[in-house]
């Protein structure tokens, strides 16, 4: 349904399709654009001259089922304006009565972000004009947000680069609890705009750091350990790819050592870590050729272009919002009790970062290896439940941290699945590795018999008996196929015996070959080299 | 007596009693509006099909046995900034001038479900701006005891429709005076409820921390049974009340003896007219002679009331107008070059002078720069004339005084002096700023004829209180004696136009 000049009259209580909102061009889409992907490369931003200070603002979208003030599904996609109600496309005479899961929501991520809860919090009231904030203002937290004064730790020297320099704070101001806005679509021809309101009203935290953070490589460091917090507490699904997490980005450039900070920039419509890096790096190279050339930097917004890989000005110092904040009237300050805090903080889950540190004390794992697993909950939760099996049943467990980051990622990858879709028990995983030390089957078929395990869920024992391929010792009949070998190839035959010794691997393959993989490789090797004598 | 000049009780034994059909009530009440909205100018929409399809629709619920309510068929009317569904609810403003809410108020459900019957909707200053129903998009509405003045404001269609006999009850809505001013130049009996007891889901926002609705209607008892069925919790609204409410119809008695009445010095002042200054004196008299304890007590912040109320209101309003930038609904301005372009267009099309105004001022006080010496400044105000009220409530149960400074005025007297405008509004604010209740009766009338107003204020959530000293006043001077009177003053307005 496109509705012209007249809008939506509120004769209908129908707001499927879009409304049209009006013939003129404007700049912000809000949509999201695909992360191109690609290999990143640290330029080592934090070196020369000049230092860059870095605090980026992330907006992540919370995975409550309802949205923050009525109860609309906060599901993604959908056509558009089908998940909203009067009260989300701010209709006259409506109220926002507060989702007491945001709260929550908010405070299970302050705590684990090392933050102290306020326990008297309310909203606030953000005004300015635009299209997608269908009240004219936006219901967010001000001077008192739900969380505030936490920090998380990174390893600054992690990724690219070489020099491990120890664990880095990165302090979090504040976490609040605000409104997302709907989506503005323009016409390819520019003559009209459509809005969707499906994600207005979509409770989002903010999370705003301190700046603290001095380079695109810590940047990213800092997000992908965000990331990974939210997820394992729950809140978010963190999909960069449907907006469910944004992130702004302030920096400042000022010569080495200084104390004084420089005027900020602001860089917005970040849709993914490398588009964060990316501006970053930019930015700073901005920044830095202006004050070298003796200019100044003045404090503006200014929006990435990722596919140019330009930031261009969205807006100078002269025309900054007032936002005109003051307490919103609609919605009573809450008073948040002790012991609310209490029951979150004790259904918070194992960090991240406390897993890993367990993996390499219990199960020395290599902290290369730890940081991987842990990176995702479900995959910890997967190598755990094979850990804790493996050691009943004496499977190494390094390789069973192998074989999960190894095997059991290059197939996610593969067939584009996440570990929550796996078919199987990590079971199956430690039964396989089990058989394998056992000398049944070799490695080669152990990697063929645990994709099938992946695709079908089958049991590995089974599936060795049902395709028979259990390791062949059988020294009698492997003989004959030595001899066989030996008789069809006499070139190699030869070959070896003027000393090539590369014709030992060929004969070799060929025993394989006629065992389909299953010859015991020391048996046959051996029974070869006798037979060459 | 004609059905119109009843009461909701009588009207209600009328119908129980098969002497009178709902349809035939509703029918009658139209008529009526038909004969005499001309003159008067109360309505904005009438909804006669709609009326009489839920006249038919109640009286069936009623002879089935399915419903046992005082309201079950009574007609009545809404102030046209309270939502009904699939009706027209303007705020008597251009901007809103096509806009059909796909919902209803939830004071409207709740009349609904005791079976009342809808006529229409009333007129009213634009988004409730004003004090005398002047600054009406769509039409004037005059006083039906003199057409010359106006009927007060904002809800004073809802006082002229109820005082005309067009109505037999209406709901207004609160922000300022918005009802017990256009209850006392109408010489109606008007409940401001105390704020969060009644949901204000439904009604369109002007200034969210005082909005509230309420009852305008001929007599106490009438506007005790409206207020019950209306108030309690409203999921939808997080600022009404869980408390339980009171059956205020057992307030309804005619016994005030050792109610400790206060009157501020500040209500009786040389800024008030003699003839109210009167009333208000020989108030203290019945209600001394009732029984009750009177005695003079002193609120000196009201000098401050006006500033700190119209500084807080104002920036509330400007934040709660700004939805209406001609992308959803409503008024959207036919020409315009880009998005900005048509968000401005359509406001300044959209609103009238004063609702501009408003918003203006509401934007200044909040900017930044000014938030300081303003906004916050007013809230703290704010706080300290709720104590200041707070510790008068120690030495008395009830304060009592005038409604308004005057009696209605002449129609464009002060609307171009907004000023002027504002300070009607000083006996009426406070109760807003501290979210307490009052209630508004008839005191007699002035050397012109005119209505005037008495307000009881009571204590957080005792409207019970207030009920009972406004029921114990009016059967002491003679129930329904304004209201008489009244009709034959009303009948010979529309003979002389």
């Amino acid at each position: 349904m496109i509705l012209g000049k007249e809008g939506l009259d509120g004769r209908t209580n129908d707001f499927k399709g879009k409304i049209m909102v009006t013939g003129g061009k404007t700049k912000d889409t809000g949509g999201d654009v695909k992360n191109p992907g690609g290999d990143l490369k640290d330029l080592g931003g934090n070196t020369g001259d000049y230092e860059a200070v870095i605090g980026l603002e992330v907006h992540a979208e919370l995975s409550t089922k309802t949205k923050i003030f009525c109860s609309c599904t906060t599901e993604f996609g959908g056509l558009p304006n089908t998940h909203c109600c009067p009260v989300c496309t701010g209709m006259p005479g409506v109220l926002p009565v507060l989702n007491s899961r945001v709260v929550e929501y908010a405070i299970r991520a302050g705590l684990a972000a090392n933050c102290s809860v306020s326990l008297f919090t309310k909203q606030d009231r953000k005004n300015y004009f635009y299209p997608d904030i269908p009240k004219g203002y936006q219901i967010s937290q001000y001077d008192l947000p739900v969380c505030k004064n936490g920090y998380i730790e990174i390893d600054p020297g992690n990724g690219e680069r070489e020099n491990e320099t120890g664990k880095k704070k990165i302090r979090i101001q504040r976490i609040h609890i605000e409104e997302d806005a709907g989506k503005l679509l323009h016409s390819e021809d520019g003559t009209c705009s459509f809005i969707d309101y499906n994600r207005a009203g979509v409770p989002l935290i903010e999370i705003v750091t301190e700046p603290d953070i001095s380079s695109a490589g810590e940047a990213r460091v800092f997000l992908e350990k965000l990331r990974s917090m939210l997820l394992y507490v729950g809140v978010s699904d963190c999909k960069m790819e449907e907006g469910s997490l944004r992130c702004d980005v302030n920096i400042s450039v000022k010569p080495r050592g200084r104390t004084e900070l420089g005027e900020r920039v602001e860089i917005k419509n970040l849709n993914s870590f490398r588009a964060v890096y990316r501006a970053i790096e930019v930015e700073i190279a901005r920044q830095e050729s202006i004050i070298r050339a003796g200019g100044t930097i003045s404090r503006e917004t200014r929006r990435w272009d990722d596919t140019r890989g330009e930031s261009i000005q969205m807006r100078s110092k002269e025309d900054v919002h007032d936002y005109r904040y003051f307490p919103e009237p609609d919605i009573p300050p809450l008073t948040i009790k002790e012991d609310f805090v209490e029951r979150i903080k004790a259904s918070l889950p194992e960090l991240p970062w406390e897993r890993k540190d367990r993996y390499i004390q219990e199960y020395g794992l290599p902290e290369y290896d730890a940081e991987i697993i842990t990176s995702s909950r479900e995959l910890a939760d997967f190598f755990e439940e094979a850990a804790v099996k493996a050691a009943g049943k004496g499977v190494n467990i390094k390789m069973v941290s192998n074989w999960v980051i190894r095997e059991l990622m290059r197939l996610l990858n593969d067939r584009n699945a996440s570990v929550e879709d796996a078919k199987f028990p990590a079971g199956h995983l430690v039964k396989l590795l089990k058989i394998v030390d056992e000398g049944t089957i070799n490695i080669p078929t152990a990697k063929k018999v645990f994709e099938e395990i992946f695709d079908t869920g089958k049991d590995p024992e089974h599936i060795v008996k049902e395709k028979g391929l259990e390791v062949l010792n059988d020294e009698e009949f492997l003989r004959g196929i030595v001899e066989k070998v030996i008789g069809d190839n006499p070139s190699s035959v030869s070959d070896y015996k003027k000393g090539k010794e590369k014709a030992l691997g060929f004969l070799m393959g060929q025993v394989m070959k006629e065992t389909r993989g299953k010859a015991d490789p020391q048996v046959a090797r051996r029974l070869l080299l006798e037979e060459l004598k | 007596m004609e059905l119109h000049e009843l009461s909701i009780s009588q009207l209600g034994s009328l119908i129980k009693n098969k002497e009178v059909s709902i349809p035939k009530l509703t029918r009658y009440m139209l008529d009526r509006i038909e004969k005499l909205d001309s003159a008067y100018g109360c309505y904005i929409t009438v909804a006669e099909e709609k009326a009489m399809e839920q006249a038919a629709d109640v009286q069936a619920r009623l002879d089935g046995g399915n419903l046992d309510s005082p309201l079950a068929g009574i007609p009545m009317a809404v102030k046209d900034n309270i939502c009904t569904k699939g009706i027209l609810t303007t705020c008597a403003s251009r901007m809103l001038y096509n806009f059909i809410p796909p919902y209803d108020a939830h004071v409207v459900g709740k009349l609904y479900e005791n079976g009342a019957i809808l006529l229409g909707k009333v007129n009213m200053d634009e988004f409730a701006m004003g004090s005398s129903t002047e600054s009406s998009y769509f039409k004037k509405t005059f006083n039906p005891l003199d057409t010359e003045r106006v009927p007060g404001g904002s809800s004073g269609g809802a006082a002229a429709a109820v005082a005309s006999g067009e109505a037999i009850y209406c709901l207004g809505s609160y922000t300022g005076g918005s009802i017990r001013q256009p209850a006392a130049f109408c010489g109606c009996v008007g409940i401001k409820p105390t704020y969060g007891l009644v949901s204000r889901f439904g009604l369109v926002a002007y200034a969210s921390s005082f909005d509230q609705v309420g009852p305008l209607t001929r007599t106490v008892s009438d506007c005790a049974m409206v207020l019950g069925a209306i108030a309690g919790h409203d999921p939808m609204d997080a600022t009404s009340t869980r408390k339980r409410i009171p059956d205020y119809t057992k307030a309804l008695v005619q016994d005030v003896r050792g109610l400790r009445i206060g009157i501020p010095g500040e209500f009786v002042d040389d800024s008030v007219d003699e003839d109210i200054r009167n009333a208000v004196f020989k108030a203290i008299q019945v209600f001394s002679e009732q029984g009750a304890e009177c005695k003079e007590i002193s609120i000196p912040v009201m000098e401050y009331v006006v500033p700190t109320y119209y500084i807080i209101a104002l920036a509330e309003a400007s934040s709660n107008l700004a939805r209406y930038d001609g992308v959803k609904y409503g008024y959207r301005t036919s020409e315009y070059k880009d998005l900005i372009d048509m968000c401005k267009r359509t406001r300044s099309e959209g609103f009238g002078t004063e609702v501009k105004r408003r918003i203006l001022l509401g934007t200044y006080v909040l900017s930044s720069g000014y938030f300081d010496a303003y906004y916050k400044k007013a809230l703290k105000a704010r706080t300290i004339i709720s104590r200041e009220f707070g510790r008068a409530f120690e030495e008395c149960d009830i304060i009592m005084g005038p409604v308004a400074p005057t009696t209605a005025y002449k129609i464009g007297e002060k609307i171009n002096d907004p000023l002027k405008m504002y300070m009607e509004d000083i006996f009426t604010v406070p109760a807003n700023i501290t979210g307490l209740p009052a209630l508004a009766i008839p005191a007699g009338i002035d050397r012109n004829n005119m209505p005037i107003g008495l307000q009881l204020i009571g204590k957080r959530f005792d409207e019970s209180t207030i009920f009972r000293a406004g029921y114990t006043f009016e059967q002491t001077i003679g129930s329904n004696w304004t209201s008489s009177r009244m009709n034959n003053q009303v009948n010979n307005q529309v003979k002389n136009k």
